[in-house]
């Protein structure tokens, strides 16, 4: 290449990046996600990370605003039968994938029957088990996926059909499980639609680059129905896991956004950024599992011991330092479709020095004491908070005669052992999938027959009580929305009262927002489109 | 871990010098070196001080108010605080710093010391075995340490951590597994030029067994390389630790070492920076003696300067 | 030459393949699987799962079906990434780690010779003193806690250089991570440098080369270099593979998509395909360098054969 020629060339360049700077002047967000993705697939991921990347390329039938309440998505209205149970959804006109086919209500009949189908192997398939036969078709007891309940009566018309009625069925639709899929596509390429050269979208942005273990970058979708209001043109959803890196790499203004920050700057940040950190409510519980399938813990007299023994106030305040609130109960405040007056335990209530007096009297009615000391192994998965608050109960046990054994692993190899019931207390935590009781209090149900063993689900602690299954399925069927909140009510409580599991804390949201970003609205799900936010530069 | 220190590539040229040298070694050799270390200030200094730090950290636990595991509900991620004898201040669980770092200097020291006592005695053997039968024996097990020499290790440790747990005896064991190599060449070499010693053909000829001729006749002759590669290979493991740590695969809590403590630390350094400050000072301290030991060690064991 | 380098290659292999077995077994003896997350699967969904990796198949026919997919240069797909197969992965981890490395290794092995050489025609002068003790905070100091601490102070505190990622590919972007992990390297470099230097410009050679009034520079340009070389050129093999896999604390916390951070996610998450397959190439490239330096050295030294 001559000189002249590489001169041209050069200029070229120059004018056209000139030219595309003074044009486009777009607006980033770059937002600190946390994880990698592991998938962009709606019907394969499983974590908020994912969800932050795929529910901003994916509307379902209701999406979120920016309080994450249900409003109209890709359907602009629906009816509901008399008896709740039959869902019409009508779908928006001229809405399109970002290819410019059509969305058409068989995309999402498509996309239910594949979420279903055994053999797309989704992880949370089961949060749409109302929809009529679902449980049976995912676990592979009816294998005509036609029975499924939703059927597209015309193009723009989706009919649900449900078990029994569900109050939080709308909500739920939300959750990514109920995303449509471009059925054009995924017939094409299979699992691989979701590839950057053939990904579409239906939402207000579209994927147009994934580099794992740096970031999704997506771009405004122009053929979004509601696209003139998208404020910003371009969304990095950065990974990094090192949540301080994250924090001085805001700082140094890289991140707009972090999606969660070290507890340990709490206090920092509120006295150098103020108003930037927001730690709010969020629908959730910290607990430990009590392995109650075998000794010690089936003996009820321990397990109260040992939870009246936590001294909750001081782990959220002092040992994480974002002051996330007591737990004592097992639904989380706040949680929709539920009595007033959460449960409250009397002990919670008395002074510490009492309760650990009435809890030494417990262990030594019990058998155990400081000549007869109880061993217990502590395992929690490697992370500082959880290493922490397993620090700070093992010294709160100390007292009774309870020698803990510390034991943390990787988040695969812990979860195993919480299955396989090879733990004596193990940490755990569980976010609300959708706003109702029934997600925190299914966690007690007596697990399933299934061979020749049980499958005990996520109740990793095996805790089983007839009456406490028999009021969950007594509420199931109840329609009457504030008897059905009485009656799981009277769950909780019988669950509690017998020291099913020791509730440690309520989980909070920790976000911290540049005040560049407008449009931020703390809410108790933690979902913040990136739809409604603005920045200004 | 190919040389966190450039060991191996120290080691191999002592190797080398004392390959060429032909004159006898032995207690004279030794008694000369401990001489001419005397005479290194550099390195006198780094002795006392590591000594000191080292019976500190085991004796000093006995003298605290409190212990490493014991929480102090009323002073949490407290700064110093001499009244409630918080020397060092305390970190998020209210346990005293001091006490956590005198515990980390232990258990950092005793990984030390029992991954290197593991590679020396691999190392020895191996180089021995290969050294003494030479031929073939020689070739195929000098080939295996080339080819090993080309495996990254550090993927291996984390593998073998993710397989065995956080157990430090095992982790460790497991490290020092794996760092035999150079010392496995370096005692091949020795051996090769011992084993045409006459004490060694005496010994042949009296009718003694391999195994008794390679333990009382060449292994005594290898202090020498022996002290140099402990003092070069000590600090790489305390900072293979400390990697480890900083991945979350360091060791059980309540327990600790200084790996674990800068690794929670490092994030903290603006807000809590007493939590940073003690055990990186100690590390550092440590590993500067150890470097400054080594120097002194090679300078006064290589036998060109006699 | 050729025949000494095929041979040395061919002897890889075997030992290649164990390592490569060892790591297997060892990787699926472990307790936790790549689908043990914080929520339960159900059993069919799980059953598909296994077999759709063929993790149903006794353990045995697991791994020769994963040798027969080596041998045919298939690394397999990422149990936990979900569309990218192994080698997908590395083509896009792998052009970042070796940036990474080779930057840092050119500037570190430059750095590190001048300043040997500068300690060394100094010695014990306070050049000497300032340099060694500069090299020594290198070595010494954990690279994560160097990288956090830079990170904080030249990224946040003086905003000379962007605190992580790699968004352009922009140069500023490389400076901070390159530094953390140049600095040991160089700081090696320079040891070995200075020693070796100190004792050739001790050999008899030399003073007879400076006794005849040769100027200082041409005495090192043309007796005390090359010789000074041959110990440092036979730690650059290690020293580069030592940067390669050092990259795993720099590309974790400056968030960089290398392949080491991919080995150390995989390897909590149970992806034992980009576990093993990230493995393999360490090994590759680690065999080779070793190769390309032995090849050097007998270069350098003639008194080394090829054995």
């Amino acid at each position: 290449m001559k000189i002249t020629q590489v001169l041209k060339a050069a200029t070229t360049a120059g004018v056209v990046a000139l030219l595309m700077s003074s044009t486009a002047y777009a607006v980033t967000l770059q937002m600190h996600n946390g994880g990698d993705p592991g998938s962009l697939d709606p019907h394969k991921v499983s974590g908020d990370w994912e969800n932050r990347v795929v529910g901003d390329y994916i509307e379902g039938l209701v999406t979120e605003n920016a309080e994450a309440e249900p409003i109209p998505g890709q359907a602009e209205s629906w009816d509901v039968s008399e008896d709740g149970l039959v869902y019409t959804f009508h779908l928006r006109d001229g809405i399109q994938w970002s290819d410019g086919t059509p969305v058409t209500a068989d995309d999402f009949v498509f996309a239910f029957q594949r979420l279903m189908n055994p053999a797309t192997a989704s992880d949370y398939a089961y949060l749409q088990y109302s929809i009529q036969n679902a449980e049976a078709i995912n676990s592979g007891e009816i294998t005509d996926f036609n029975e499924l309940g939703v059927k597209a009566i015309d193009d723009q018309t989706v009919e649900i059909t449900l078990e029994q009625p569900t109050p939080f069925f709308l909500d739920s639709l939300t959750h990514y499980t109920a995303f449509p899929v471009p059925k054009h596509l995924v017939e094409e390429h299979g699992d691989a639609w979701t590839e950057t050269d053939t990904i579409v979208a239906n939402g207000p942005y579209k994927i147009v680059e994934w580099l794992p273990g740096s970031y999704v970058r997506s771009e405004k979708n122009e053929t979004y129905y509601d696209a003139e209001n998208v404020q910003i043109d371009e969304v990095f959803y950065h990974v990094l896991e090192d949540q301080a890196a994250a924090l001085n790499r805001y700082r140094a203004g890289e991140f707009d956004i972090l999606t969660d920050f070290p507890a340990d700057q709490y206090q920092w940040l509120q006295d150098n950024l103020p108003g930037e950190a927001h730690v709010e409510p969020f629908l959730g519980v910290y607990y430990y599992v009590l392995n109650q399938e075998s000794e010690p813990l089936n003996d009820v007299r321990i397990r109260e011991a040992l939870s009246i023994s936590v001294m909750r106030d001081v782990i959220g305040p002092d040992v994480l330092g974002t002051g996330e609130l007591p737990a004592y109960g097992w639904v989380p405040p706040g949680t929709g479709n539920y009595v007033e007056n959460a449960y409250a335990p009397e002990w919670a209530e008395m002074p510490y020095e009492e309760r650990v007096a009435r809890a030494i009297e417990l262990m030594t009615e019990a058998g155990y004491g400081p000549e007869n000391p109880l061993n217990l192994q502590l395992r929690y998965n490697t992370n500082d908070n959880h290493q922490r608050i397993a620090v700070a109960i093992a010294a709160m046990w100390e007292p009774l005669g309870v020698n803990v054994e510390l034991f943390n692993s990787e988040t695969a190899v812990h979860y195993d052992a919480l299955r396989a019931g090879d733990f004596q207390v193990g940490r755990a935590g569980w976010l609300l999938d959708y706003n109702d009781p029934s997600n925190t209090l299914d966690l007690l149900k007596t697990g399933i027959t299934q061979g020749d063993g049980m499958n005990w689900g996520n109740n990793y602690g095996r805790y089983s009580n007839e009456e406490f299954d028999a009021l969950l399925t007594q509420a199931a069927a109840e329609q009457d929305l504030v008897a059905r909140g009485e009656i799981l009510a009277q769950a909780e409580k019988i669950a509690m009262d017998e020291f099913a599991a020791i509730p440690i804390y309520w989980y909070v949201s920790k976000n911290v927002v540049s005040p560049k970003i407008e449009g931020f609205v703390d809410n108790a799900k933690d979902i913040h489109r990136t739809r409604w936010l603005t920045k200004t530069e | 871990m190919a040389g966190i220190t450039g060991k191996d590539a120290v080691l191999t040229d002592y190797a080398n010098k004392l390959a060429t040298l032909d004159a006898p070694k032995g207690r004279s050799l030794t008694q000369d070196a401990l001489r001419r270390l005397t005479r290194n200030k550099a390195a006198v200094v780094s002795i006392f001080l590591l000594l000191a730090i080292v019976l500190i950290a085991f004796i000093g636990p006995y003298f605290l108010p409190w212990s490493y595991s014991q929480v102090d509900w009323t002073a949490i991620r407290k700064p110093p605080d001499f009244d409630k004898g918080h020397f060092f201040g305390t970190d998020q669980n209210g346990r005293d710093m001091l006490a956590r770092v005198l515990q980390g200097t232990q258990m950092s020291i005793i990984v030390a010391a029992v991954a290197t006592v593991v590679s020396v005695s691999i190392g020895v053997v191996y180089g021995a075995i290969a050294g003494y039968f030479g031929g073939r024996v020689d070739a195929v097990m000098m080939r295996i340490v080339d080819i090993m020499y080309a495996l990254p290790y550090i993927l291996f440790v984390i593998i073998l951590v993710v397989m065995f747990g956080r157990n430090p005896v095992l982790l460790f064991v497991g490290i020092g597994a794996i760092e035999w190599l150079t010392m496995a060449r370096i005692v091949r070499g020795q051996t090769l030029s011992l084993k045409e010693k006459e004490f060694v053909e005496a010994a042949k000829a009296g009718g003694a067994k391999p195994w008794t001729i390679i333990m009382r006749h060449i292994v005594p002759n290898l202090t020498g390389p022996v002290v140099i590669y402990a003092t070069l290979t000590i600090p790489e493991i305390i900072i293979a630790e400390s990697f480890l740590s900083y991945l979350g695969l360091g060791v059980q809590e309540p327990q600790t070492s200084l790996g674990t403590l800068i690794s929670f630390g490092a994030p903290v350094a603006e807000v809590l920076p007493w939590m940073l400050l003690a055990p990186a000072a100690v590390l550092v301290t440590m590993l500067l003696c150890l470097t400054y030991i080594g120097d002194g060690l090679r300078d006064a064991l290589d036998p060109k300067d006699r | 030459m050729l025949g000494y380098a095929l041979r040395r290659v061919l002897s890889a292999i075997p030992i290649a393949l164990i390592a490569v077995t060892i790591c297997f077994f060892i990787l699926r003896l472990a307790p936790g699987g790549p689908f043990d997350g914080e929520r339960a699967l159900p059993p069919l969904v799980l059953a598909n799962l296994r077999a759709h990796y063929n993790l149903d198949q006794p353990l045995v026919v697991q791994y020769f079906i994963y040798i027969w997919r080596l041998l045919h240069g298939d690394l397999g797909p990422s149990m936990v990434i979900e569309g990218f197969s192994v080698s997908r992965l590395i083509a896009i981890g792998f052009p970042f780690t070796l940036t990474l490395a080779l930057t840092a290794f050119v500037i570190a092995t430059f750095v590190g010779l001048v300043a040997g050489m500068i300690a060394a025609v100094n010695q014990n002068k306070w050049p000497d003193y300032v340099l060694v003790l500069v090299v020594m905070i290198g070595v010494i100091i954990p690279n994560f806690l160097m990288a956090a601490l830079l990170q904080l102070w030249f990224g946040v505190y003086l905003r000379w250089f962007p605190a992580g990622g790699w968004v352009n590919g922009s140069w500023m972007h490389l400076v901070l991570p390159v530094t953390v992990l140049a600095w040991p390297h160089a700081a090696r470099i320079s040891r070995l440098m200075r020693g070796s230097m100190i004792e050739v410009l001790g050999t008899n050679y030399v003073r007879t080369a400076r006794s005849k009034g040769i100027g200082q520079r041409l005495v090192l340009a043309r007796h005390a270099i090359k010789p000074a070389l041959i110990p440092v050129v036979s730690y650059l093999g290690p020293g580069l593979s030592y940067l390669l896999t050092g990259s795993l604390a720099v590309e974790q916390i400056f968030g960089l998509p290398g392949i080491g951070k991919y080995f150390i996610t995989a390897a909590l998450n149970r992806d034992y395909g980009i576990v093993l397959g990230t493995t393999i190439l360490y090994m590759f490239i680690i065999l080779a360098l070793n190769l390309i330096v032995d090849l050097v050295y007998a270069w350098l030294d003639p008194k080394v054969r090829y054995r």
